[in-house]
């Protein structure tokens, strides 16, 4: 491991590519938690934002009116407003109404972390979109189907968990595949609340090493392997979920 | 005919109507326990209807359903026990298309009834051997013929061994190869003291195994009678016009 550290080191001197992150303890440390920031950011995002969209299409469902308009509403306001006024909007707006609490050492301190209004905020914007996605793959279960559900004695919210949510991803799972894909994109925008993901340490690499272009470049690679990674999980469970005689 | 003092169910001036058209305009039958019978008539005549607004598929306007002592025309109908006592047996199969024919079997006595898993898996192989299909218990719904599917889907309703058994035009989707293997088991089923209501264009076999024929048009009951006297002496111009049609 030594060795691939010191090429790294050679690299730089012999040919001015500069890549700290490899042959400096400091920044590689700072770039490995900045990629952990980023997965954990990722996977909390994508969880959140799955059970949003299934609560989500199921309440939309409903029989009372306003639950209806409110899970409208919900996705009318996080659908058509940019991402960063939202992060903006819950970090600056929201996290600033919310009373202080004192920490440890008596110090007062926002009730939620940047880390956390970050997740929030990011869940809320993928799960409207998964709203929309679950509720397009329910609208495709054919009633007849549920009926058949329901004859057998199922309730609402049985069918919906034990029959129409398993067919509904089956069909939505290549418009989730690429709202996942997004939000894993959209975790950048954390960057603006200094949350320390990859974009933010790598900015704080290249303004002490001043290796812009090496960064940039390492940068986009790392997430085209992030990137990359998720795809082929979600492949791996449509291969999974595959059953002969469904249309995937 | 079986005729026992109190019908397993019963329809009383059952009116349905959906929107501004009205589709059942008063309609009543009794059938007693262990009785088969057939509701024939033409397309859009009320059949399905009829059998939807038995297991509160689709509410009614007025009228009384009794199924088993049980009103069914009652906001505080308790649904769960009214279709574990109906089974019901769509023409499009409608199977659960996730899961294995095994599967489909087993789900509602797990999820519904909170029946003991094991209990209920050896009954479903004995559902599914019963309807023949035995070495199909790991096939997909989408692995099936229409004929088999169809079996699963009897074997399906079965497992929540109900009291009465709705069948809707179960055969009219399938190749006439495969509705003998359909019509063989729905006919051991009545053999073995089943109730059953059976919607079919299938005339032959409801004079074979029906108890009594009622013909519908137009949302009421025209005529009715056992088999026997109904197709020969049918005296309402428009059954005669339907049965001239279809024999
Ligand atoms: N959910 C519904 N909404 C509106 N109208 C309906 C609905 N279901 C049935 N109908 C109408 O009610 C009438 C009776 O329908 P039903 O399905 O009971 O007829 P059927 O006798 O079963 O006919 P078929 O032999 O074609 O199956 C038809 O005119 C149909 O258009
Ligand atoms: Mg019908």
């Amino acid at each position: 491991m030594e060795a691939f550290y010191e090429w790294f080191r050679w690299l730089y001197e012999a040919t001015g590519i500069n890549l700290t992150i490899f042959y400096d303890a400091f920044d590689r440390n700072r770039m490995i938690s900045g990629f952990w920031m980023t997965v954990r950011l990722c996977l909390l995002c994508i969880f959140f934002s799955i059970v949003i969209g299934v609560v989500g299409a199921w309440l939309q469902g409903s029989q009372l009116k306003w639950t209806r308009r409110a899970v409208h509403g919900f996705i009318a306001l996080f659908r058509d407003t940019p991402p960063l006024v939202q992060i903006y909007f819950f970090y600056f707006g929201l996290g600033a109404l919310l009373p202080r609490v004192d920490n440890a050492f008596g110090i007062p301190e926002p009730i939620l972390t940047n880390v956390q209004w970050a997740v929030i905020s990011l869940s809320l914007f993928a799960g409207a979109f998964n709203v929309e996605i679950f509720r397009s793959g329910i609208e495709a279960v054919p009633k007849a189907t549920v009926e058949a559900a329901e004859a057998l004695g199922y309730s609402r919210l049985r069918a919906y968990i034990h029959v129409v949510l398993p067919l509904a991803v089956r069909i939505c799972l290549p418009a989730l595949n690429n709202n996942i894909v997004n939000l894993v994109k959209t975790t950048t925008l954390a960057y603006a609340i200094a949350v320390p993901e990859m974009l933010y340490v790598t900015k704080q690499i290249w303004s002490d090493a001043t290796n812009v272009p090496e960064m940039m470049v390492f940068l986009l690679l790392a997430y085209v392997f992030l990137v990359g990674c998720v795809v082929w999980v979600m492949a791996r469970i449509e291969r999974w979920l595959k059953v002969p005689g469904i249309g995937l | 005919m079986p005729e026992s003092a109190v019908p397993l169910l019963r329809l009383r001036d059952v009116h349905k109507r959906f929107g501004a058209v009205e589709v059942l305009k008063g309609v009543s039958f009794d059938v007693a326990m262990g009785e088969v019978v057939c509701i024939i008539g033409p397309s859009g005549s009320g059949k399905s209807t009829i059998l939807r607004c038995i297991n509160a598929l689709v509410p009614i306007e007025s009228g009384s359903i009794l199924v088993d002592g049980q009103e069914v025309n009652d906001p505080a109908l308790d649904k769960l026990a009214l279709r574990r006592k109906v089974g019901m047996v769509f023409q499009q199969y409608n199977l659960f298309p996730h899961k294995t024919a095994l599967q489909n079997v087993m789900m509602a006595p797990i999820h519904v009834l909170k029946q003991d898993r094991k209990a209920v898996e050896e009954r479903a192989w004995a559902l599914l051997k019963k309807v023949r299909l035995e070495g199909k218990e790991a096939s997909y719904p989408g692995e099936l013929s229409g004929g088999q599917q169809q079996r699963v889907a009897i074997a399906r309703s079965l497992a929540m061994n109900p009291e009465l058994m709705l069948f809707d035009e179960v055969t009219a989707a399938l190749d006439p190869e495969t509705v003998k293997e359909v019509l063989v088991t729905i006919r051991e089923l009545a053999e073995e003291g089943m109730t059953c209501i059976l919607v079919t264009h299938e005339m032959g076999f409801a004079r074979e195994i029906g108890d009594h024929i009622y013909f519908t048009d137009r949302g009421v009951i025209v005529e009715h009678g056992p088999p026997k006297t109904f197709f020969v002496e049918a005296k309402d111009p428009r059954t005669r016009q339907f049965l001239d049609q279809i024999l």
